[in-house]
């Protein structure tokens, strides 16, 4: 089991590293998209620190989005996808090595470089730390839910903008105690803890909820 | 071990066949022919469990495969119309992961025979997507000397290929049905066997199928 789960999980590091561009435009995106924002409201600081947290978490939201549709759909186009639901495996195993593997190379990147975008809206250490634990947690909930809508719009025409439909209303939660999270710790008696406690829950009901969905979503949009 | 009892699919609107039936036992080969369009992907998808039918059942060794999903799974080996192959990684790797996939403990010596045996020898550290159309085929269907299912589903496997593989790919076959293996596959050229039975279906005009009649669209 976990010899499969480690080989799905290379595999699809590996294959990002050969593709490098995909990676780095997710990437690239989410540093411009968080840069625009300071240039098109002004610099005045208390703004800035006011809207900080809210624009790095649509950011990483959007970015997140960006390259889930590639989640399944190489794999769908080569044949790939159809040898692994007929690998003899629990299909469940081979989404969560995909996802996690879609994780690793999206969002914890995302997790690393949020503080230098944080620098630019004035936040300060504590609530850095606090973006970069709330990013961490949130950002494999973004996944392991986008694996979900990336599974069930395989193969239809246009499922980008369909899959964006679906899935950003589920991102909603995330975002609300993602960036609640920092906003919350910019003020010095406030307790942050709540917020981590509900972003530790989602995620392990996303766990455990998101594999098997995306299992039977894939064999339905694989008829 | 491979029994199918009045299968039914249809593809939107179209019934493709209703009241297909057969079973295949061990050391046999089931040569599914029809025109183009006439279902003959759609019955293998079927078979191989992509494709619920919309009536009838599929069992292997007696038990509906519905029921035993992963195990069958296991049993099994799919060759369809795409590869399977990523076009980054070499060939060695592919096969690597199809393996660990199908849980074939295969080492790294025993797929590069089986590239070898397929004239890859000096393909295995290319990407795929360096290889001819035809190289690609080639080793894609590494895996069927490397795989230990004993029931092989086979769709269109002789395109893209040349004569040498051709004939090297009809011993392959050959060779599994002698050693009691069971394979269904779909081509348009003549089938020859050594050893072992081989069963025909005819989609789209044999006795047990028949085309579009207006009494079964009704659900």
């Amino acid at each position: 089991m976990l010899r499969v789960f480690w080989c799905i999980l290379s595999r699809d590091i590996t294959l990002a590293l050969r593709r490098r561009t995909d990676v780095l435009t997710t990437l690239f995106f989410f540093v411009i998209v968080v840069s625009l924002f300071p240039l098109g409201v002004g610099t005045e600081p208390a703004l800035l620190r006011e809207l900080g947290p809210g624009v790095v978490w649509v950011a990483a939201l959007l970015a997140s989005l960006l390259a889930l549709e590639r989640l399944f759909a190489a794999d769908y186009l080569d044949g790939t996808l159809e040898q692994m639901l007929l690998a003899g495996q629990p299909l469940s195993l081979l989404i969560l090595a995909k996802v996690l593997a879609h994780w690793v190379l999206t969002g914890l990147p995302l997790v690393f470089i949020a503080p230098l975008m944080a620098i630019q809206y004035g936040l300060d250490k504590a609530a850095i730390w606090v973006m970069m634990a709330s990013l961490a947690m949130g950002t494999p909930v973004l996944s392991l839910l986008g694996a979900f809508g990336a599974a069930l719009t395989l193969g239809l025409r246009g499922g980008g903008i369909l899959l964006s439909l679906l899935i950003l209303p589920l991102y909603v939660p995330v975002l609300v105690y993602g960036a609640g999270a920092v906003s919350v710790s910019v003020i010095e008696i406030a307790d942050t803890k709540p917020y981590f406690s509900l972003l530790g829950a989602f995620l392990l009901a996303a766990l455990v909820l998101a594999p098997p969905a995306s299992a039977a979503a894939l064999r339905i949009s694989m008829e | 071990m491979l029994e199918a009892e009045a299968l039914a699919c249809r593809r939107g609107d179209r019934m493709l066949f209703t009241g297909l039936g057969f079973a295949l036992p061990a050391g046999s080969l089931l040569h599914v022919r029809g025109r183009n369009g006439s279902g003959k992907t759609t019955l293998l998808r079927a078979l191989c469990g992509l494709l619920r039918p919309d009536d009838g059942s599929i069992r292997w060794r007696g038990e509906p495969i519905t029921e035993l999903a992963e195990d069958y799974n296991r049993d099994m080996l799919y060759f369809g119309h795409l590869n399977g192959i990523k076009a980054d990684l070499s060939g060695i790797e592919n096969l690597r992961i199809a393996a660990t996939l199908d849980q074939d403990g295969c080492a790294d010596a025993d797929i590069l025979a089986a590239l070898a045996r397929l004239g890859l020898a000096g393909f295995e550290d290319l990407p795929a997507s360096m290889l001819s159309q035809g190289q690609k085929r080639r080793m894609a269907l590494a895996r069927l000397i490397l795989s230990e299912a004993p029931l092989w589903i086979l769709d269109e496997p002789f395109t893209a290929l040349d004569t040498d593989a051709v004939a090297l790919l009809e011993a392959l076959i050959a060779g599994h049905v002698a050693e009691s293996g069971t394979v269904v596959l779909t081509t348009h050229q003549p089938v020859q066997l050594t050893g072992g039975a081989i069963q025909r279906l005819d989609l789209g005009s044999g006795p047990s199928v028949k085309p579009a009649a207006g009494g079964v669209r009704s659900a």
